[in-house]
């Protein structure tokens, strides 16, 4: 991470510091996450358990069954997740917005429902390919009716995200309701990965390659986060950036539903955290912004497997209070900031 | 050398730009002047290609502006457009980085760097290169976009009312560097200005336009007579010499 860390070298030398502190920070607390994360769980499993029962034992196939998928799972969605909402916030000029406050994450959740209703025997891939058609649409629908809020409206451009996300919202569960479907809604609105084990969260090394394509095309998401005039002045194809990036959003956030369910908060703390202390320079960020957001779900979900004990609170509890706080934190702060 | 060939841009029914025939970026500094609304910022969108024109032809040194891919343009000409609302939080020398963007394609070379560097100096960031646009005040805020454009190292930059919301102090600096970027640099430099003595001093052509057409255009000397200015702006104006030089009373 400080390797890639390299236009920090060249900043004011009171800043440098302070950052490649934080960057240590992060990756020491990911490691030290993901390995507590591998050993915490109802099942005794622990690194004497693996070494001395070997590879035969119950708690090495538990290792690899259960605790391994479920922690690469939860860094892949929290590194992911992140990414859509830095990506998001880049598309549209705007700090507050992340799938899930700009219908995106609603609009998918519809495209599941339609899958359930038309299509119940679709295999898992088929579903998550509906849910990202529906996501692009929503992505789409929302950069239609952002286009007449201006710009520096910074908090009408979510408010307005926020209700298209409360419509499609309504929609989807009259729908669910009528086909008494409720139950199954639900399990995607909540966010959670006690169920996930091998073979049932694979689909997450695709929201991963997501982060890969954003990173790839990293200065022209920050040239069209200057906004299309700077764009095409600066020869980019505003159009086409803008096509890549909505569809990073929304194979990531089908991706996450279809696997985890709906983490709301985290494409918004994480990016808007980062900034803070590096900016928005999405090549700079992009590290930053994926290890943060899998050390902040990691500590999420760790604190939801253990808080009752042997029981589980879903994750989306613990990222709604935690995030919450943070959002608000994020706002008073900003607020006292001049603009 | 930008030449545009009748061109018109409508919006519905009205006319914003009527017209036009003229080449532009043979001096070193042209001044585009003229009252609200008399389609100077949508002229630099036509030939910038920000905008499409409805009737007509732009072309920028042979290159049509409608046809030529966007990032050969790009090299060519810079446009620097009126308030710039970066909401993103990049420092002086992220948006410097930018402006290098049409050369390297996001991987920047020794070259590229070396580009980086000189405009910073050029623009007297360097103390502020680590800075955050929005730790800066106005004046440094608008030297950081020039200094955006001035990587981009393209023949031809059109600034669009760079003087805007500045003092005056900062007023003057922007202006000299614009000098001083034609007369140094070799810069074709075509600037929207609404003080016409800011103009008349630093231009070497002024370019007067009024309800999207072009009414004047000729070395500043000749616009700074009281007839001309009038016409233009539709309201008296006072024409006095001052130690030799042309100064327009326009107070009432």
């Amino acid at each position: 991470m400080t390797t890639l860390d390299r236009t920090s070298t060249s900043t004011l030398p009171h800043l440098r510091p302070r950052r490649s502190w934080v960057g240590v920070l992060v990756g020491v607390l990911l490691v030290v996450l993901a390995l507590t994360s591998l050993f915490v769980g109802v099942s005794d499993v622990s690194p004497a358990s693996v070494l001395t029962g070997g590879p035969d034992s119950d708690a090495a196939f538990l290792l690899v069954a259960s605790r391994i998928p479920r922690t690469l799972a939860v860094i892949l969605v929290g590194a992911s997740l992140g990414i859509a909402g830095l990506i998001m916030q880049m598309l549209v000029r705007n700090k507050f917005v992340e799938p899930s406050t700009t219908g995106v994450t609603e609009f998918a959740s519809l495209g599941m429902l339609t899958t359930m209703v038309f299509f119940p025997g679709l295999a898992v891939v088929g579903k998550m390919g509906v849910a990202a058609a529906f996501g692009l649409v929503g992505t789409w629908v929302f950069l239609r009716v952002v286009r007449f809020v201006p710009v520096r409206q910074l908090v009408l451009v979510p408010l307005v995200g926020i209700m298209l996300g409360g419509v499609v919202g309504a929609v989807t569960t009259f729908f669910a309701y009528r086909l008494d479907l409720l139950q199954s809604l639900g399990q995607w609105s909540q966010g959670s990965f006690a169920t996930i084990m091998q073979g049932r969260y694979e689909f997450l090394w695709i929201a991963g390659a997501m982060v890969v394509v954003a990173w790839i095309a990293a200065d022209r998401f920050s040239v069209i986060g200057l906004g299309e005039e700077f764009a095409t002045n600066l020869g980019l194809d505003y159009r086409r950036v803008v096509a890549v990036g909505m569809l990073v959003i929304a194979v990531i956030t089908a991706a996450v539903l279809v696997t985890a369910g709906m983490i709301p908060f985290l494409g918004l703390v994480v990016p808007n955290v980062v900034s803070l202390i590096i900016g928005d320079n999405v090549r700079r960020a992009i590290p930053w912004v994926a290890g943060t957001g899998a050390v902040f779900v990691l500590a999420c979900d760790l604190i939801a497997r253990v808080v009752r004990m042997p029981y589980e609170i879903p994750l989306s509890v613990i990222v709604g209070v935690v995030g919450a706080v943070l959002f608000l934190w994020l706002l008073l702060r900003r607020g006292s900031r001049a603009h | 050398m930008i030449a545009l060939e009748n061109v018109t841009k409508r919006y519905g029914s009205q006319t914003v730009v009527d017209d036009v025939s003229i080449s532009l970026g043979e001096e070193g500094v042209t001044a585009l002047i003229g009252p609200n609304g008399a389609g100077k910022s949508t002229l630099f969108g036509l030939v910038g290609r920000l905008l499409k024109p409805d009737g007509g032809r732009v072309t920028v040194d042979g290159m049509d502006v409608a046809t030529t891919a966007s990032s050969t343009l790009a090299t060519t000409l810079a446009v620097l457009r009126q308030d710039n609302h970066v909401a993103a939080r990049l420092t002086v020398r992220d948006l410097v980085e930018f402006g290098r963007f049409p050369h390297s394609r996001g991987r920047l070379t020794v070259e590229d760097r070396d580009h980086i560097e000189r405009a910073i100096s050029y623009l007297d960031l360097d103390a502020y290169r680590g800075r955050f646009l929005d730790e800066l005040s106005g004046g440094q805020r608008q030297r950081a976009f020039i200094a955006m454009v001035l990587a981009q190292d393209t023949k031809y930059v059109l600034l669009d009312e760079p003087l805007n919301n500045l003092d005056l102090r900062h007023m003057a600096e922007i202006m000299r560097l614009i000098r001083r970027m034609a007369d140094e640099l070799g810069k074709r430099i075509v600037v929207v200005l609404h003080d016409i003595n800011v103009a008349a001093r630093y231009a070497d052509r002024i370019v007067a336009m009024r309800d999207g057409v072009v009414v004047a255009d000729a070395p500043a000397r000749e616009i700074m007579r009281p007839e001309v200015l009038g016409a233009v702006y539709d309201t008296p104006v006072d024409v006095r010499e001052i130690d030799g030089k042309p100064v327009a009373l326009y107070y009432g």
